[in-house]
């Protein structure tokens, strides 16, 4: 019953979507756009198989910058999340550090990064962790600090250590937020590897849709463009994943977080 | 007295800061509990019994006043108790054992180890088959339950109760009224148990204190010589109208 409930509510977008393309493909046909302008659907599927090696190829380089620069980030933001939570005058001292720090343009940070480590995978796996650090940290500094002071109470009466405070009630306290901040840098991820990429790279999609662009391939740039798309919608499930496995005592994470 | 108290609260007094504002929530309050003995605190809301409760656990340091505990002088430093605060208190993100479980862990004792005593004590609590279940799938009588039993597998014999059937309806409430006298006839431990009700005090209890509303001050101390095992035929007794009525007078005033 509840399957169905599902398939029925992600119906309405499907049609909606599916119409969309439908009516984009007939008008293209009609009008006889040049397709270095807007490329029809079907110019766009095309480029999609032709080229899935390709694509897939960088993707690959991609999807391997956004890993390196989440992990980075996650450990990061966990370890100073911590220390903060920890030492209170360094969250004092940090926490409005963190927040000037994300009025910097990613924009203007990028070229700065292929100055100082040049056009391989190691600037953008540090751009990747640059956009992702802050909604993690600010997340994860704001669950750790939620904690029900009664709790602590309890478990100092139990004479627990600080640690087994930390994995018992702390941590799971700060895990809903932790994923909350999972989801955006998820997303702000991949934008962060495509700018990396667009300032020079050897492979990712960035560079292949700056090839595309520059020789007028339209049809590819579309192709990488919903390379991309994809690639964001797969690591927003994956970490949706992750945050059912990780909090089983939510019945449902995402209206938790969404609340 | 020839025997030491289990715990003993000598003139307490405490007061709340919150910015400039001082609210003085005890004053002079003086109790103890003797060995596997049960004795009630009953006042108004407001009357400060939960401070009495987190003093006696040293979670928090009076103004002035001493806490005993088997005649060490403990104020102010948490000792390990049987404490069991209002709200349940079950952790969301830990199933019913692991919850109850927590106090051997913390002890040093194996998980394998933890769950098998954990699992031993279930039929006692009425949560046989439960084990596994979120607090979220429990029962609110479930989770007192469950509450109450991790409170007994903290390594004291000393329990500290904070208006632990307050959140349960009526019904419930009896019943785990019943099942709690059970449990510490099987246990004889040294109850400190803090309520509102006057029912729920001279029904359980060998001995009642009487607070004040704020400032907290020892109004009576009251005997309850009621027969054990009670059953809630005493409820309806002349003997227990009597305890009634002095209970009632006593906060009145």
């Amino acid at each position: 019953m509840k399957k169905w409930g599902s398939i029925r509510a992600s119906l309405p977008p499907i049609i909606f979507f599916a119409s969309i393309i439908i009516l984009w493909e007939i008008l293209s046909q009609v009008i006889q756009f040049p397709a270095y302008i807007l490329p029809a659907p079907s110019i766009i599927g095309r480029s999609l198989l032709t080229n899935a090696s390709l694509l897939i190829h960088h993707a690959g380089a991609t999807l391997t910058a956004v890993a390196g620069g989440l992990a980075l980030a996650i450990s990061t933001a966990f370890l100073l999340a911590l220390a903060m939570d920890r030492w209170k005058p360094l969250k004092q001292a940090l926490y409005p550090v963190l927040v000037v720090s994300q009025a910097v343009p990613i924009f203007a940070l990028a070229p700065l990064m292929m100055i100082w480590f040049g056009v391989g995978l190691l600037p953008k796996v540090l751009i990747v962790a640059l956009v992702c650090f802050f909604p993690l940290a600010v997340n994860l500094v704001e669950g750790l600090s939620q904690v029900d002071s009664e709790a602590i109470d309890l478990m100092r009466i139990m004479q627990a250590d600080s640690l087994m405070i930390m994995k018992s009630v702390q941590l799971p306290t700060a895990m809903p937020y932790f994923f909350t901040g999972l989801k955006i840098a998820a997303t702000y991820s991949v934008l962060g590897a495509i700018i990396g990429e667009w300032l020079g790279a050897r492979a990712g999609l960035g560079i292949y849709m700056l090839r595309a662009m520059n020789s007028f391939r339209t049809g590819d740039v579309f192709a990488s463009i919903v390379v991309v798309i994809l690639l964001s919608l797969v690591l927003f499930k994956v970490v949706d994943a992750f945050s059912w496995l990780a909090m089983p005592w939510k019945k449902d994470v995402s209206n938790y977080i969404e609340e | 007295m020839n025997e030491i108290e289990k715990l003993k609260l000598e003139k307490i007094s405490s007061t709340y800061y919150s910015g400039e504002k001082r609210l003085s929530v005890l004053e002079n309050v003086s109790l103890h509990v003797c060995p596997g003995e049960f004795v009630s605190v009953l006042g108004p809301s407001g009357s400060g019994k939960s401070t009495i409760l987190k003093i006696a656990a040293g979670l928090l340091k009076p103004d002035s006043g001493k806490v005993w505990i088997d005649g060490e002088n403990v104020t102010g430093l948490p000792q390990l108790v049987g404490y069991m605060p209002q709200q349940d208190l079950l952790f969301p993100w830990k199933t019913m054992w692991q919850n109850a479980a927590l106090p051997l862990l913390a002890s040093g004792v194996s998980k394998k180890e933890a769950f098998d005593h954990v699992a031993e004590m279930l039929p006692l609590f009425g949560l046989k088959g439960f084990a596994d279940y979120y607090p979220y799938q429990l029962s609110g009588g479930m989770r007192q339950r469950a509450a109450l039993l991790r409170t007994m597998l903290i390594d004291s014999n000393l329990m500290l109760l904070d208006e632990p059937f307050a959140a349960l309806d009526a019904l419930t409430r009896e019943q785990m009224q019943d099942w709690l006298l059970g449990i510490w006839g099987n246990f004889r431990r040294s109850v400190l148990f803090v309520t509102h009700s006057i029912d729920e005090a001279i029904y359980l209890s060998d001995r009642v204190y009487v607070i004040t509303e704020r400032p907290g001050k020892n109004a009576i101390e009251q005997n309850i010589e009621l027969e054990r095992p009670r059953n809630k035929r005493i409820l309806t007794t002349r003997d227990f109208t009597f305890y009634k009525k002095i209970l009632i007078n006593a906060l009145a005033n």
